[in-house]
C-alpha cells in the first residue's frame, strides 16, 4: 500500500493526463468495490429554514429573517413531507437549513424527538456550521451537543458546509461560516461518540489546487484517526444566482469600480465560468486515488446530470448519493435536473453496473432492481 | 479482450476492421479506447478543436415522414405545425445581424439603399457566418420554394455560407421536381446552396431502418444522394443515429458503408455521432415495456444514451473513420459536459454557437439552446485544446 503525498496530489491535480488519471480511479474503485455494484439512497432533502445569518458568498439559498419569501418550515409540513418519503420506498431524511437567529437547540431536540416518535426513518442532519451555531448559542461544547443531538434521535452528520477546507479561501468564500479546524473537529466529536459522517468539497470558485490537496489531506488525516467517514462527495460550485458569481461578473466588467470591494475576490476566469466536466473528473479522480482510507465515493448527478454521472463511475466513484426527492438548494442556483428513482436506476444499469439501494451506513438494502 | 493488437495497429497507422471495431465497442477499457482515439485525433488536427459561429434555422416541422425517433415533426394542422416563409426566414437572420450591430457602437447608420463601405466590415459585423438549414419533407411546397429560399438568402446575406438540406431532403425535392438527384443538386448548387449536413443517415440497416423509420429513404439511397453531390462538387457531412434499438454490429457496417464512399469521392468533412434522445417520440413509449425486461445493456434501448456509451461512440468513429478528417462532438446532442469529454476521446469539433435549435430539444435535449462563443472557447481550453473558430470548411478564421 503506498499512498500518494500531497506533493504527488498536486502534481496529479495540475498535470496529469485526465484518461491516465481515470485510469488511476478506476482501478481504485475497482480495488474497493470489485462487484460492479453502484449504490444509491431514497431519501429527501428537507431543508426546515432558508433564514441564515452566514450569508455564503456561493450561495443563491439563504434569505433574512424578514424577506418576503423567508421561511421555517411548520410542523405538519415537515410530518408530510416524510410520510411521502417512506411511502416511496425511503429509508431516510436529510435535515439542513440555514442558521436561523431565532431557534435554538431546545427547538431541535424537540423536532428530533417527535421525528422519532411518530416514524420509523433515519435521521440525517445538521452539518457542521449548524452543530456549531446551535453549541456557541447554547454555550454548551461541541462533544455535548452533539450527544444532545445524537440522544434526541439524530443518527449521523451530513459533510457539508466543508466547502474548501482551506482558511485562506473560506475567509474570501464564506467569511461568516466556521473555519476548517471547528468543520474537523465537529466530525471528530461526532465520529468519537459513535455517528458516521460524510464529507463534502465544493470546488470550481476561487481556490486553486494548493487548496483542494489542502482539503483532500485534512479529510484523509482525520479519517485515519477515526474512520468515521463513510463517503466523499466533491461537487462543483454552481454561479448562478450567488453573490460570487455577480460580484466577478461586476469585477470583469469594470476594473476600476468597485475594486476595493472586490480585491479580494480575484476570480480565475474572468467571468467565473462554471468548472467544467474536465475539471469535474479530474476532482473526482484525484479524491478517489488520495482518500484511500474513505470506503465511498459519490458521483453528484445533482450538479452534473445523469450522462456525466454516469462517466463519473469510471472516474472513482462508485455510488450515485441520494436521489433527491426534493432538493432546493441547487435549485436555487438554476440547476434542476428532474430525476427519477427509475432514471437513477437505469442510468446505472446503462453504464454497467448493477444498482443497489442502500441506507447511509453502506448497508444494501436493496438490490434485485 | 486485450485492445493489444488494435492498439498496434492504430500505432502503426493501419486500419481497422470491423471485428476491430466490433472488439472496441465490446470491451469497456474506455481509457485505452480514448487514449488511441486522441492519437488519431491529434495526428490529423493537431491540438486543435474547432467550433463555428453558426445559427439553425428549421423552416418547416411539418413532414411527410413521421419516424418514430423524431419529436419535432408534425402533421399539417397538428397543434404546433408551422412553416417559415422565405422572408420570416430572412428575418430571423437579419435580427441576429441588427443586435449585433448594437453592440458595437462605432457602426454609422445605414440609410437607405447604401451599403457598408466594404463587405469585410460588415461581413465580420455578423454573430454568424453559417446558416443551417434543415427541416420537414413539406407535403405542399414545390422544388421552386427552396431555389426561392437559397437565392434570397444569398442575395440578403452575402457572405454566409449556406449549408443546406440532408440526403433526405434532396431525395424529397428529386421527387418532386421529377428531376434525378444529380441535376437536383446542380440547381441547388446554382441558387447558393455551398455544402449539406449529415443528417437523415440515421441507421442503414434496413430492418433497424424500418422499424424506427418506415417512410424514410433508405441507407442506399442516401449514400447514392451523398455520392451525387460529393460528385456535384458540394461537400457534406455524415452522421449516425444511435442508441435507440439497433446493435453494435449495426453501428459498425454504418460507418463502415460510409468510410467506403469516402474513399471514392472524399466528400465527407466530418462525422457526427447523434446520441436518440427519448422524450415525446414514439419509441420511448415502447421501450417502456422493454426496459423492465431487457437485462442491463450498454445500449440502454430508448431510453438516453450513457455518457460512457457517447464517449465511446466518439472515440471508436474516430479510430475506424481514418478517411475522415473532422469528428463533431455536437453538444447539442451531447450535452456541453459530454462534448467537452469527447474532445479527450477523440472528436476535434464542438460545432458552434447554434442559434435557436430546435430539434433535439423537442425530444428533451439536456442543453442549452444556444453557447456563446467565450464559453465555447473555455470549455475546448479546460480540455487542454486550443480553441480553432473556423469557417464551413475547417479553414480558421482570422480577424
Amino acid at each position: 500500500m503506498n499512498r500518494i503525498t500531497k506533493k504527488q496530489a498536486l502534481t496529479l491535480l495540475k498535470s496529469a493526463d485526465l484518461l491516465g488519471l481515470g485510469q488511476m480511479a478506476d482501478n481504485s474503485r475497482k480495488k474497493l468495490h470489485p462487484d460492479g455494484t453502484v449504490t444509491f439512497i431514497i431519501d429527501r432533502n428537507i431543508n426546515y429554514t432558508n433564514v441564515c445569518i452566514n450569508k455564503c458568498k456561493f450561495c443563491a439559498f439563504y434569505r433574512d429573517k424578514d424577506d418576503p419569501d423567508a421561511y421555517v418550515l411548520g410542523k405538519r409540513k415537515l410530518f408530510n413531507k416524510i410520510k411521502e418519503t417512506i411511502a416511496l420506498g425511503g429509508t431516510q431524511i436529510l435535515i439542513q437549513g440555514g442558521l436561523h437567529p431565532e431557534l435554538d437547540i431546545n427547538y431541535y431536540v424537540e423536532l428530533l424527538k417527535t421525528i422519532k416518535d411518530k416514524f420509523p426513518i433515519h435521521i440525517h442532519g445538521f452539518s457542521p456550521p449548524e452543530v456549531c451555531y446551535m453549541a456557541d448559542k447554547a454555550k454548551l461544547s461541541i462533544k455535548k451537543t452533539l450527544q444532545i443531538l445524537n440522544e434526541a434521535g439524530l443518527d449521523s452528520i451530513p459533510g457539508g458546509g466543508a466547502e474548501i477546507l482551506s482558511d485562506r479561501i473560506r475567509e474570501k468564500i464564506s467569511p461568516n461560516k466556521i473555519g476548517k479546524d471547528r468543520w474537523l473537529e465537529v466530525m471528530e466529536q461526532a465520529h468519537r461518540i459513535g455517528m458516521k459522517t460524510t464529507a463534502t468539497m465544493m470546488f470550481g470558485s476561487v481556490e486553486g489546487p494548493e487548496d483542494i490537496i489542502e482539503h483532500l489531506d485534512a479529510i484523509r488525516r482525520l479519517q485515519d484517526r477515526t474512520n468515521g467517514f463513510t463517503a466523499f462527495i466533491p461537487w462543483s460550485f454552481q454561479p448562478g444566482n450567488t453573490e460570487l458569481s455577480q460580484k466577478s461578473e461586476k469585477n470583469s466588467k469594470s476594473k476600476t469600480q468597485d475594486s476595493e470591494a472586490n480585491s479580494s475576490l480575484v476570480p480565475r476566469h474572468p467571468s467565473l465560468l462554471p468548472a467544467t466536466a474536465v475539471d469535474y473528473l479530474r476532482v473526482l479522480a484525484l479524491s478517489r486515488v488520495y482518500l484511500d482510507n474513505v470506503p465511498n465515493l459519490q458521483a453528484s448527478w445533482v450538479t452534473q446530470g445523469l450522462k456525466m454521472a454516469q462517466v463519473a463511475l469510471r472516474f472513482g466513484a462508485n455510488d450515485f448519493g441520494s436521489t433527491m426527492i426534493e432538493e432546493n438548494v441547487v435549485a436555487s442556483a438554476g440547476v434542476k435536473y428532474r430525476v427519477s428513482i427509475q432514471d437513477i436506476i437505469n442510468a446505472i444499469k446503462a453504464a454497467g453496473f448493477q444498482p443497489a439501494q442502500r441506507d447511509m451506513c453502506y448497508n444494501i438494502i436493496k438490490s434485485d432492481l | 479482450m486485450s485492445l493489444k493488437k488494435i492498439e498496434n495497429k492504430v500505432l502503426s497507422e493501419k486500419r481497422l476492421t470491423t471485428e476491430d471495431a466490433l472488439a472496441l465497442f465490446e470491451s469497456e477499457d474506455i481509457f485505452t479506447i480514448g487514449r488511441l482515439a486522441n492519437i488519431i485525433a491529434e495526428r490529423k488536427n493537431g491540438k486543435n478543436a474547432y467550433f463555428i459561429q453558426n445559427h439553425h434555422i428549421n423552416p418547416t416541422n411539418i413532414c411527410v415522414n413521421r419516424c418514430k425517433f423524431c419529436a419535432f415533426s408534425r402533421s399539417r394542422g397538428d397543434k404546433g405545425a408551422y412553416e417559415l416563409s422565405i422572408r420570416e426566414i430572412i428575418k430571423k437572420l437579419r435580427s441576429q445581424k441588427t443586435e449585433n450591430r448594437k453592440q458595437t457602437p462605432p457602426q454609422p447608420p445605414l440609410s437607405r439603399g447604401e451599403v457598408y463601405p466594404s463587405p469585410v466590415t460588415r461581413h465580420l459585423s455578423l454573430p454568424f457566418r453559417e446558416v443551417h438549414i434543415v427541416g420537414g419533407l413539406h407535403p405542399d411546397r414545390r422544388f421552386d420554394f427552396y431555389i426561392e429560399m437559397l437565392k434570397r438568402i444569398r442575395k440578403a446575406l452575402p457572405h454566409i455560407h449556406i449549408k443546406a438540406f440532408t440526403a433526405v431532403e434532396v431525395d424529397y425535392f428529386s421527387k418532386i421536381s421529377g428531376l434525378p438527384p444529380s441535376e437536383t443538386l446542380r440547381e441547388l448548387k446554382n441558387a447558393g446552396l455551398d455544402s449539406m449536413p449529415g443528417g437523415g443517415a440515421e441507421i442503414f440497416d434496413s430492418r433497424v431502418r424500418n422499424r424506427i423509420c418506415p417512410e424514410k429513404v433508405s441507407g442506399k439511397k442516401w449514400l447514392e444522394v451523398m455520392e451525387a453531390a460529393h460528385k456535384a462538387g458540394i461537400k457534406t457531412n455524415a452522421t449516425m443515429l444511435y442508441g435507440h434499438l439497433e446493435s453494435l454490429k449495426h453501428r459498425v457496417e454504418h460507418m463502415l458503408k460510409l468510410r467506403e464512399l469516402q474513399d471514392r469521392t472524399g466528400g465527407f468533412q466530418a462525422f457526427i455521432p447523434l446520441a436518440f434522445h427519448p422524450m415525446n417520440t414514439k419509441l420511448s413509449q415502447k421501450s417502456e415495456v422493454r426496459s423492465q425486461k431487457s437485462k442491463p445493456s450498454t445500449l440502454n434501448p430508448c431510453g438516453y444514451t450513457s455518457g460512457i456509451d457517447d464517449l465511446k461512440t466518439i472515440a471508436i468513429s474516430r479510430l475506424f473513420l481514418d478517411n475522415f478528417q473532422h469528428i463533431k462532438a455536437y453538444w447539442i446532442m451531447l450535452g456541453e459536459k459530454i462534448a467537452q469529454l469527447a474532445l479527450k476521446f477523440g472528436a476535434d469539433d464542438m460545432d458552434g454557437t447554434i442559434i435557436e435549435e430546435k430539434i433535439t430539444h423537442s425530444a428533451g435535449a439536456l442543453s442549452g439552446n444556444a453557447l456563446t462563443k467565450a464559453q465555447l472557447t473555455n470549455l475546448i481550453e479546460k480540455a487542454g485544446k486550443v480553441p480553432v473558430e473556423r469557417d464551413s470548411f475547417y479553414r480558421p478564421v482570422r480577424y
